[in-house]
């Protein structure tokens, strides 16, 4: 009776194809404009500039986002400074926590909202936006307000103290968790801010921006300036910054190394990544594949600790395969806006090429490539959840981060093997294990030379927990007491 | 009867919490319009709608067997449910007031809810529930014996039900409230596949918790391997604490995306249940008249 084994295939388009449970675009309020945030106040960009925002998913326009030049930046670390030096480093430290606990309390209160914004500018499915990016971007501020008056504690006997003015500038991938995750250590630890968010998705920093309005935060506590990279350099050279957060790719961390060498600026660089995710005989298989699942896919791939690298040991490699191939066949991809979309669209144009030449490189090295059966949408910007096969380490889609829904898949066949291959490479941000034996758990940990290592899951963040790489990926941490340690001098 | 018997002692590993953060996502799937109304039929089609009682009698099984035939008249179009599952005793009952509507008699066996009897009271018990009519057995395992680690005897006792059982379509219950873990799940649900079942089922509804999302999962998940390896389908019926009709689309959210569309219909999958179907019909009435109604509206049998 028995078919031929591995080709025998299970049906998903009813599990694909169900009805719009479309989110209300309605319940966000966007401005046709917004200007920068300095000293409290909106003001208008000396540049007289002004930039489209788009939603990657339809390609309309969403607001114009003032461009700010090096007046504009100047005048934000100004306000930052005279912030800090009259007002915020001389409060009780148990009233600087009052103003971060009130941030998280509107975040929390304007959660739906702010949701839908991030999903509506970034492209991210609105199940992950309400359900991931907005409570995390909360829980970050909570976790850090609690710090605020406490910092002897988490610096015992070494008398913790500010810096002084942050420039912090940050990703398009996880616009306001990013914000919330640079701004609330530094806050907690009496800097004061400078921000720059991506071009591509200031919206909900914008919108942060009018809850620190809401919360009477002092005027130029913290500071919003939009624009692109040449925004981010003024910010970065400009003399009156006392510490550089920056989390984004490789090469603008690289720039940013150079340009504050020589200067007495601190940095903490938190940059790309191409983990391992491996995945040994023993592991429990069907779990193990949610978490390749929820790795690669997560964000449409735009995560840095993205497990962009599969290792699966090569006895249980055509299984892993078939039930990988299975899954990603009900992955649904789509509307952001719907409820049920799992991987929502590429964040721009840009990273779309970038991703789409990836995967003819990926052809041309002569690895073989499987797609999801899906149908895309006409317009907007998507890619279908792609996995590729026959991959060795010399391939450049092993070595290079995509930043997309893209995973290479290779085998290996003994531990030492699977740690070679893991370390083999530029980046370090993390890595994932599978196995259902605790001491190889703790073996690959003591060895994989990776900031943040999951055992039997992936992709799990708590403000609690130190986050940061190794190699190119970065130095620093951020989150947890060693996220607090970036933003004092000790 | 199949190439290769596994060794039951090593079977697939099952991590708890990843089953609990997946089996939580189905629930995260939002159900509209014609996705949702198909989906309420499709759960009130495949109701086993059980009576399981020590005070079953002939007129409480009748007007069971009746609702099950007119599950809501003010409601034209409606399916029927699946089948009506009783004890042996009362299975010619079911069958005669049943007559030819299609609706098929699930009898429970093997010494139902505990099984600790004999081998050979099991096999009397369940030709007894055939010879008065039964289209489908419910036996239990034994789950002592599974605990021991015997579970040769396990398999053994289900092959020898399934021999008795022929055309009958076998349910095997697993008691997965008493197995402890989801390895324990994973384990029984391989034996109960390869010693013939024709459904695998989660509970007996008399032992807390009955089935829960995680524990389907890992036996859909099961149900999936098996296919994948032998080519042959094996149904699936969570059985007991399953009595919303959100709750019965998150099943078939699962179902769906675990096994696919071949299996969503009543031959591949059953809700055990009593009450269940009271729910989906005010459900399906809300979606037709945007208003709820009030439980009086709806039949009590």
């Amino acid at each position: 009776m028995a078919k031929s084994k591995n080709t025998l295939k299970l049906k998903f388009d009813s599990a694909r194809n169900l009805d719009p449970a479309p989110e209300s675009a309605a319940i966000a309020k966007i401005a046709d404009r917004y200007e920068l945030f300095i000293n409290g106040k909106f003001e208008k960009p000396s540049s007289k500039k002004y930039f489209d925002t788009i939603n990657p998913a339809t390609e309309e326009k969403l607001s114009s986002i003032a461009l700010a030049n090096k007046a504009d930046v100047d005048k934000a670390v100004v306000a930052a400074r005279n912030a800090y030096d009259k007002v915020w480093k001389k409060l009780p430290a148990k009233e600087r926590a009052k103003y971060i606990f009130r941030i998280s309390r509107i975040i929390q209160e304007k959660a739906r909202e702010l949701a839908v914004i991030e999903t509506l500018d970034g492209g991210k499915p609105i199940k992950e936006s309400r359900d991931f990016d907005i409570p995390a971007a909360a829980n970050h501020f909570f976790y850090n307000a609690g710090w605020a008056d406490k910092l002897e504690y988490a610096f015992p006997n070494r008398n913790p103290k500010p810096l002084g003015v942050a420039g912090q500038i940050i990703p398009w991938n996880f616009p306001l968790l990013m914000a919330a995750w640079k701004i609330a250590p530094a806050l907690a630890t009496g800097n004061t801010v400078v921000l720059k968010p991506a071009e591509n998705t200031s919206l909900t920093a914008l919108k942060l921006a009018e809850i620190f309005q809401e919360a009477d935060l002092p005027p130029g506590v913290v500071n919003i300036i939009t624009g692109a990279g040449n925004t981010g350099a003024e910010l970065v050279n400009h003399p009156g910054i006392n510490k550089i957060a920056f989390t984004g790719s490789t090469e603008v961390g690289k720039i940013i190394q150079k340009s504050i060498a020589g200067t007495n600026k601190k940095a903490t660089l938190e940059l790309g990544g191409k983990a391992a995710n491996i995945i040994f005989e023993d592991a429990p298989i069907d779990q193990a594949v949610e978490g390749i699942i929820n790795g690669i896919f997560f964000n449409q791939g735009h995560v840095c600790c993205a497990g962009s690298r599969l290792f699966v040991q090569e006895s249980v490699y055509k299984l892993v395969l078939q039930k990988l191939k299975d899954r990603i066949e009900t992955l649904i991809v789509g509307n952001p806006m719907d409820k049920n979309t799992d991987i929502g669209a590429i964040n721009s144009k840009q990273q779309l090429d970038v991703i789409n030449n990836y995967l003819k490189i990926g052809q041309q090295e002569g690895s073989e490539i499987f797609q999801s059966s899906c149908a895309l949408p006409k317009k907007g910007f998507y890619c279908k959840p792609t996995i590729f096969t026959n991959v060795a380490q010399s391939h450049r889609i092993a070595q290079e981060e995509i930043f997309g829904p893209v995973l290479a898949i290779q085998t290996f066949r003994t531990i030492d093997e699977a740690i070679e291959k893991a370390n083999n490479t530029a980046f370090g941000l993390s890595a994932g294990v599978w196995t259902d034996k605790g001491s190889k758990i703790f073996n690959m940990t003591s060895k994989l030379r990776a900031g943040v290592i999951w055992a039997n899951t992936y992709n799990k963040f708590d403000p609690t927990s130190p986050f940061g790489g190794y190699k190119e990926s970065g130095f620093g941490r951020e989150g947890g007491l060693h996220g607090l340690g970036g933003y004092v001098e000790v | 009867m199949f190439d290769i018997i596994p060794d039951f002692t090593a079977t697939p590993k099952i991590d708890q919490v990843g089953v609990e953060e997946r089996a939580s996502r189905f629930t995260k799937r939002s159900l509209k319009g014609e996705t949702k109304l198909n989906g309420l039929m499709l759960a009130l089609n495949m109701i086993d709608l059980t009576t399981l009682e020590g005070k079953d009698t002939e007129g409480k099984v009748k007007q069971l067997c009746y609702k099950a035939m007119h599950l809501l008249d003010a409601y034209p179009g409606l399916p029927t449910v699946a089948a009506i599952c009783v004890y042996p005793s009362m299975v010619g009952i079911a069958k005669k007031a049943l007559g030819d509507s299609g609706i098929k008699v699930a009898s429970v066996a093997t010494a139902f809810p505990s099984g600790q009897s004999t081998l050979k009271v099991k096999k009397e018990d369940t030709r007894f529930a055939i010879a008065q009519g039964a289209d489908e057995i419910d036996m239990v395992i034994s789950r002592g014996k599974f605990h021991q680690g015997e579970y040769n005897f396990v398999y053994d006792e289900i092959a020898a039900i399934k021999e008795l059982c022929g055309e009958v379509r076998l349910k095997v219950i697993l008691e997965t409230g008493e197995l402890g873990s989801l390895d324990n799940v994973r384990r029984a649900s391989d034996i109960a596949m390869y010693a013939g079942a024709d459904f695998i089922k989660t509970s007996t509804g008399k032992i807390q918790p009955a089935a829960t999302m995680p524990v389907t999962l890992v036996m859909l998940e099961a149900i999936r391997d098996f296919y994948y390896k032998t080519g042959k389908k094996i149904a699936m019926k969570p059985a007991g604490g399953i009595s919303k009709a959100k709750l019965a689309l998150h099943y078939l959210v699962m179902l769906n995306e675990v096994l696919g569309e071949d299996w969503m219909n009543n031959e591949w999958f059953r809700f055990g249940a009593s009450s269940l179907a009271n729910d989906i019909l005010m459900q399906l009435m809300k979606q037709k008249t945007g208003l709820y109604q009030s439980g009086d509206y709806f039949s009590n049998d």
